[in-house]
């Protein structure tokens, strides 16, 4: 069995620096993805990052992984073990992990674990919503950005939150009509300035609206959607139906948590985090000593946010194996950063949500 | 909502078949997923779980966080048998 110091589960933005925060501190760490290569969701985001300069702002998403892995390769020398292709399958009672790696399943028991599995995209109940062409908004992305396929001709993206946002503009930018953005609720989610970019790009985001069915007969032929008044209930005779071959759910991430389920992790449920997530105390610990957690998988926000809370769960999770150099001092200087991408308007759902988990440890 | 809206792909199961075993009195998650299946197809529930958790949550007038959470085995996704078998020699000890 192998026994390393840290696992961390999970190459995504979270994962990588907790790997790479660790092996700062001296600790010898085994990294676990499922996919071919690291970078977790950064992969496919070929758009520039806002937030803090420190977190990689005005860098294109693509481009992060390959800094932090060299780092890793550099610092890490001799003690930084990626594994890919590489699912992490089962955690059981007595600490030990279940991975398949290419069809040879291993167990794995780690001194301490970093959970950083991310998140996984909400599906939408609708007639018709298991017709092919149905996707979900970041597969979408993942098809165009990563493997170079175009998803269809025309798209009708439900949910104008940051993600369908975006990835409307690069449907665009891959030649791909985008017929509508609609929207439940009477606001766009999203920042103002990727709403503009698409607003200008000449796609039509259209508030107070749903989808009611899809509709085909092998795959997706067509939408129909209609108004929503205040109460969210559809406006009679206002159905409008829009001829489409893909439609796209950009309705929301929930957290990946059943690793920390199977761990026994108290959890609770906060619809503004995501849905259920692991309770931890500043350390990124969770109910369970071993048992850290950073990134989408504790709370769904940014890549940025991520990126400081995998630094925040790698330091400790080294510094309680005794790797402590300057444990406070780099403690203090990760939360600060953590507080300013939190500050500000669009911070305030993340901070009260936190705040209520808190609240219960 | 149309009641032939799929919940769950996996097991094909309607929102239908959910309403009426909550109309036999289930409003347990754990209890309607074994006797339907709900959630037990190869996604594991990852599609259809919040889906059931609402529709629950909904007829029993309580919020999703209110209600018992189904239970979560290893693995968390398919794994052939094939995996299993060549993992034995690097498992010893």
């Amino acid at each position: 069995m192998l026994k390393p110091e840290i696992a961390i589960v999970g190459g995504g933005p979270a994962g990588l620096s907790a790997a790479l925060s660790a092996v700062r501190q001296g600790a010898e760490v085994m990294l676990l993805d499922r996919d071919p290569s690291l970078g977790g969701q950064l992969v496919k985001q070929t758009h520039m990052f806002f937030g803090s300069k420190k977190e990689y702002a005005a860098i294109r998403g693509i481009d992060i992984p390959g800094k932090l892995i060299s780092a890793l390769e550099d610092e890490g020398k001799g003690r930084f073990k990626p594994l890919l292709n590489t699912a992490v399958l089962g955690y059981y009672d007595d600490g030990v992990i279940l991975a398949d790696k290419e069809e040879e399943a291993m167990l794995i028991k780690p001194q301490k674990i970093v959970i950083a599995t991310g998140a996984a995209e909400k599906m939408l109940p609708f007639p018709g919503n298991d017709l092919p062409g149905v996707y979900g908004a970041g597969a979408v992305q993942t098809l165009m950005n990563v493997y170079g396929i175009k998803p269809g001709n025309r798209v009708l993206m439900v949910g104008a939150g940051n993600i369908g946002l975006i990835v409307s503009y690069q449907l665009r930018q891959a030649g791909v009509e985008v017929a509508a953005i609609i929207e439940g609720a009477s606001r766009i989610g999203g920042y103002l300035v990727h709403a503009t970019k698409v607003r200008r790009a000449g796609i039509p985001i259209l508030t107070s609206h749903t989808i009611k069915e899809a509709y085909g007969k092998q795959k997706v032929e067509g939408a129909l959607i209609c108004n929503l008044d205040e109460n969210w209930c559809a406006i009679p005779g206002s159905d409008k139906d829009m001829k489409v071959d893909v439609i796209c759910l950009a309705v929301g991430l929930t957290p990946q948590t059943e690793l920390l389920w199977q761990a026994g992790c108290q959890q609770k449920y906060l619809p503004e985090l995501g849905g259920y997530v692991p309770l931890r105390n500043e350390k990124m610990q969770t109910s369970l000593s071993s048992v850290y957690v950073a990134g989408d998988v504790a709370c769904i926000e940014e890549a940025g946010s991520a990126m400081v809370e995998g630094k925040i769960a790698g330091l400790f999770a080294a510094a309680d194996l005794g790797y402590d150099e300057k444990v406070e001092e780099r403690f203090l200087a990760y939360s600060q950063e953590l507080e300013e991408l939190r500050a500000g308007p669009t911070g305030a759902k993340i901070r009260e949500g936190l705040a209520r988990l808190n609240g219960g440890v | 909502m149309d009641e032939n809206t799929i919940i769950c792909r996996c097991e094909d199961l309607t929102l239908a078949d959910i309403r009426e075993i909550i109309k036999k009195g289930f409003l347990n998650p754990q209890e309607i997923k074994r006797l339907t299946r709900c959630g037990m197809g190869p996604c594991q529930g990852s599609t259809c779980r919040e889906l059931l958790l609402r529709e629950v949550a909904s007829a029993a007038g309580k919020s999703v966080g209110e209600l018992e959470m189904t239970t979560f085995r290893p693995p968390t996704k398919p794994i052939k048998a094939k995996s299993i078998l060549m993992g034995v020699d690097n498992n010893e000890n």
